[in-house]
C-alpha cells in the first residue's frame, strides 16, 4: 500500500534560523536547519534556483549554493545584490543584514511530522 | 590542561565601548581581541594623517585604554588590536602618554608594520603586479590617482612574535579579524607555519569571535528565546593546545551560547565553506563539529585545514564620485501614493532643471512597506505612514548638492501629510570605494617589521 506523505506549506522559519552579511557585491546568506531531518528538507527544497526566484528583486546575478552537511547548513552567495556594495551602495540595506530574515519567508512543502 | 582564555570586545568599528570594559571586569581572560576598522577606515586615517602626522590611528582604543590600562596591567589581559590603523607607532606614543598620565608604567607595548602599500602601489604595478579587482576583473592601474589607501592583510605571525617579545598590548594595521585570535595562540602553544589542522582551528576560532555579540545571541533569528540581550556577554573562547576549544561567555551576563547561535555566526560571510582563506590557512568550515557541552558552552572539534596560497589579500580604497541621500515622513489616507507622487516630483523638478541621474545612479525607496526587501515580505496595502529615501550618485559634486536642494520644497509644494524633514539638506558626500586584490605573499611579508618597547 502506497504511503501518503501529510505535508503543509509553512515558511522556512518554521523549520531554519539564517544570518545574512556582505561579501563585496554579493550577499552572503548562511541557513541553519533545526534538526537532522529539517536539513534533508532545505538540502532538497531550498535550490540555488528558488532562491534566485525568491530574491528576484533583490539579486541581479546568478545564486551559488554550498552545502555544510555538518553545521546542518546552506550557505547562499546572491551576486550583484547590494547596488554596488559597502560604501558605494545607494541602497538602506547596502550590507545585505535583511537577507537572512527575507529568505526565512520563503514557503515550502514540509512533512507535518517535521512540524 | 592548560587553556588559553581569548575575548572578543570590538566586533567593528562602532561597536560597543562597555563591552571590553566588561570583559575584563566579568572573569577571568588572558587575551582580548578588539577590531576597529571597517573596509575604509583607513582612507578616512590617510586623510587625517596627511593633515597631521601623529594622527591615523583609532582614538576609540585610546578612549579604551584611558579607562582600562590599570586593569590590563595589574590582571595581566594581553590586547591584540587593529586599532594602529596607518600610523601604530603614533598610537603606541599615544598609549604611552596615556601610562604616564595615569602614573602606570612596566609594560610593554608591540608595533606591527609593513601592511601599508599606498607609497609603494605605482613601483608594485610597474614591476608587472596588476592587483586586479576581485569583482569586477579590472587592474588597479585603471583607478591608481584615485586610491586613497591600499593595506595587505596581514596575518598571525607578525602578532606572535609581537607577544614573544612580551607586549601587553600588540597594535596592527590591517590584519586579519582571525589573527586577533590565532596569533595569542601560535605565541601561546608554537604551533608551527605548516601545522594546518590546529592553524585552521584557531583561525575558525577567530571567526566565531570576530563579529562580537553575533556568536552570544546578538542577531539571532530566534531573538526571543536570549535571555537579557540588553546586558549580552561578548564571547570568550577557551582553547587547548591541540586547538579544540569551547565557546562561552562571563557568568551573569546576559545573552547565550548554543549550537545554534555558533552555528549562525560560522555561516555568516562565510563564501565556499571548504575553503575559508586567510594569510595563515585555508580553514575547512565542512569540518566542524559542534556540541552543547553545558549551558553556555559549546565544544568545537575536528577542524581540518590546508595549505595557505601564495597570495594575500589586499584592501585598497578609492575616490569614486559623490552620493547623497535625503528622507521625508509620509503621513494620512493614501501614503504610498503620497510618497510615490513625492518621488516623482523630485524626479521631475531636476530633470526640468538638467540634472538627470543614470537609473544605477539613483533609488527610490518606500520604508515600511518592504522596501528594504521588495518583492518578499507582503507589504498592507494602505499603511498610515511611509517613509520616502530617495539617494543619488554621480562623478559631478555639483548635481549632487542640487539633489539635495530638491527634498525641502516637498513640504509645501509636494502632497499633504509630508514632515519628518529635518537636519538640512542633504550634502554630496564622497564616495570611498573598495578595491579587493592579490598579491604575492612575498612582496610583503619581506617587508613586515615588528618592534616592541616599553614603558
Amino acid at each position: 500500500m502506497a504511503r501518503v506523505a501529510l505535508t503543509a506549506r509553512v515558511p522556512l522559519s518554521r523549520i531554519a534560523h539564517a544570518r545574512s552579511g556582505d561579501k563585496g557585491d554579493a550577499s552572503n546568506v548562511g541557513l541553519v536547519a533545526d534538526s537532522a531531518a529539517r536539513y534533508e528538507v532545505i538540502r532538497r527544497e531550498v535550490t540555488a534556483e528558488r532562491v534566485k526566484v525568491h530574491f528576484a528583486q533583490v539579486c541581479r546575478g546568478r545564486v551559488e549554493r554550498f552545502e555544510v552537511p555538518n553545521l546542518l547548513a546552506l550557505n547562499f552567495l546572491l551576486h550583484d545584490s547590494l547596488g554596488g556594495g559597502g560604501t558605494a551602495s545607494l541602497l538602506t540595506d547596502a550590507q545585505g543584514k535583511t537577507h537572512g530574515q527575507g529568505l526565512l519567508e520563503m514557503e515550502l512543502d514540509v512533512p507535518e511530522e517535521l512540524l | 590542561m592548560k587553556r588559553v582564555r581569548i575575548a572578543n570586545g570590538q566586533g567593528f568599528w562602532g561597536d560597543s565601548v562597555d563591552a571590553p570594559i566588561h570583559l575584563i571586569a566579568g572573569g577571568p581572560i588572558d587575551y582580548l581581541g578588539l577590531d576597529y576598522l571597517a573596509e575604509v577606515t583607513l582612507s578616512i586615517m590617510m586623510r587625517q594623517k596627511l593633515r597631521n602626522p601623529q594622527a591615523g590611528y583609532a582614538t576609540d582604543f585610546i578612549d579604551f585604554i584611558r579607562r582600562a590600562l590599570p586593569d590590563l596591567v595589574a590582571k595581566n589581559v594581553r590586547v591584540v588590536t587593529n586599532a594602529g590603523g596607518l600610523n601604530p607607532k603614533a598610537c603606541r606614543e599615544k598609549i604611552f602618554e596615556v601610562a604616564r598620565s595615569l602614573g602606570i608604567s612596566g609594560f610593554k607595548v608591540g608595533v606591527v608594520e609593513g601592511d601599508d602599500l599606498l607609497a609603494r602601489l605605482p613601483e608594485l604595478v610597474a614591476r608587472g603586479h596588476a592587483l586586479k579587482n576581485m569583482d569586477s576583473g579590472e587592474p588597479v592601474a585603471s583607478v591608481l590617482d584615485r586610491v586613497t589607501s591600499a593595506n595587505a592583510y596581514i596575518g598571525a605571525r607578525p602578532v606572535a612574535e609581537a607577544l614573544d617579545g612580551g607586549a601587553l598590548i600588540v597594535l596592527c594595521g590591517r590584519v586579519t579579524d582571525t589573527a586577533l585570535a590565532l596569533g595569542p595562540l601560535v605565541h601561546e602553544y608554537g604551533w608551527a607555519a605548516d601545522d594546518w589542522h590546529r592553524l585552521a582551528a584557531g583561525t575558525i576560532c577567530g571567526h566565531i569571535l570576530e563579529c562580537g555579540a553575533q556568536a552570544t545571541g546578538g542577531n539571532f533569528t530566534r531573538f526571543w528565546e536570549v535571555p537579557d540581550l540588553w546586558n549580552v556577554g561578548y564571547p570568550i573562547a577557551e582553547v587547548e593546545t591541540s586547538g579544540e576549544f569551547v565557546v562561552t561567555k562571563h557568568p551573569g551576563s546576559g545573552g547565550m551560547v548554543t549550537v545554534d547561535t555558533v552555528s549562525e555566526q560560522l555561516v555568516y560571510e562565510m563564501g565556499d565553506p571548504s575553503s575559508y582563506l586567510t594569510p595563515d590557512v585555508a580553514a575547512d568550515f565542512t569540518s566542524i563539529r559542534l556540541a552543547q557541552e553545558g549551558t553556555d558552552r559549546v565544544r568545537v572539534a575536528g577542524i581540518r585545514g590546508k595549505p595557505r596560497t601564495p597570495f594575500l589579500k589586499v584592501s585598497a580604497s578609492y575616490l569614486d564620485g559623490y552620493k547623497a541621500a535625503g528622507q521625508v515622513t509620509v503621513s494620512g489616507p493614501r501614503a504610498i501614493d503620497k510618497a510615490r507622487l513625492a518621488a516623482e516630483i523630485v524626479w521631475k523638478r531636476l530633470e526640468r532643471a538638467g540634472v538627470t541621474f543614470a537609473e544605477t545612479n539613483r533609488v527610490t525607496e518606500l520604508l515600511g512597506v518592504s522596501g528594504v526587501l521588495p518583492g518578499i515580505l507582503a507589504a498592507p496595502a494602505d499603511p498610515p505612514e511611509v517613509v520616502l529615501r530617495l539617494a543619488v550618485r554621480d562623478n559631478d559634486r555639483g548635481k549632487v548638492d542640487r539633489f539635495g536642494k530638491e527634498i525641502a520644497p516637498l513640504v509645501t509644494a509636494g502632497p499633504p501629510g509630508v514632515t519628518g524633514f529635518a537636519g538640512g539638506r542633504p550634502k554630496a558626500q564622497e564616495v570611498v570605494a573598495y578595491w579587493p586584490a592579490l598579491l604575492a605573499r612575498e612582496e610583503v611579508e619581506s617587508r613586515l617589521e615588528v618592534s616592541v618597547e616599553a614603558i
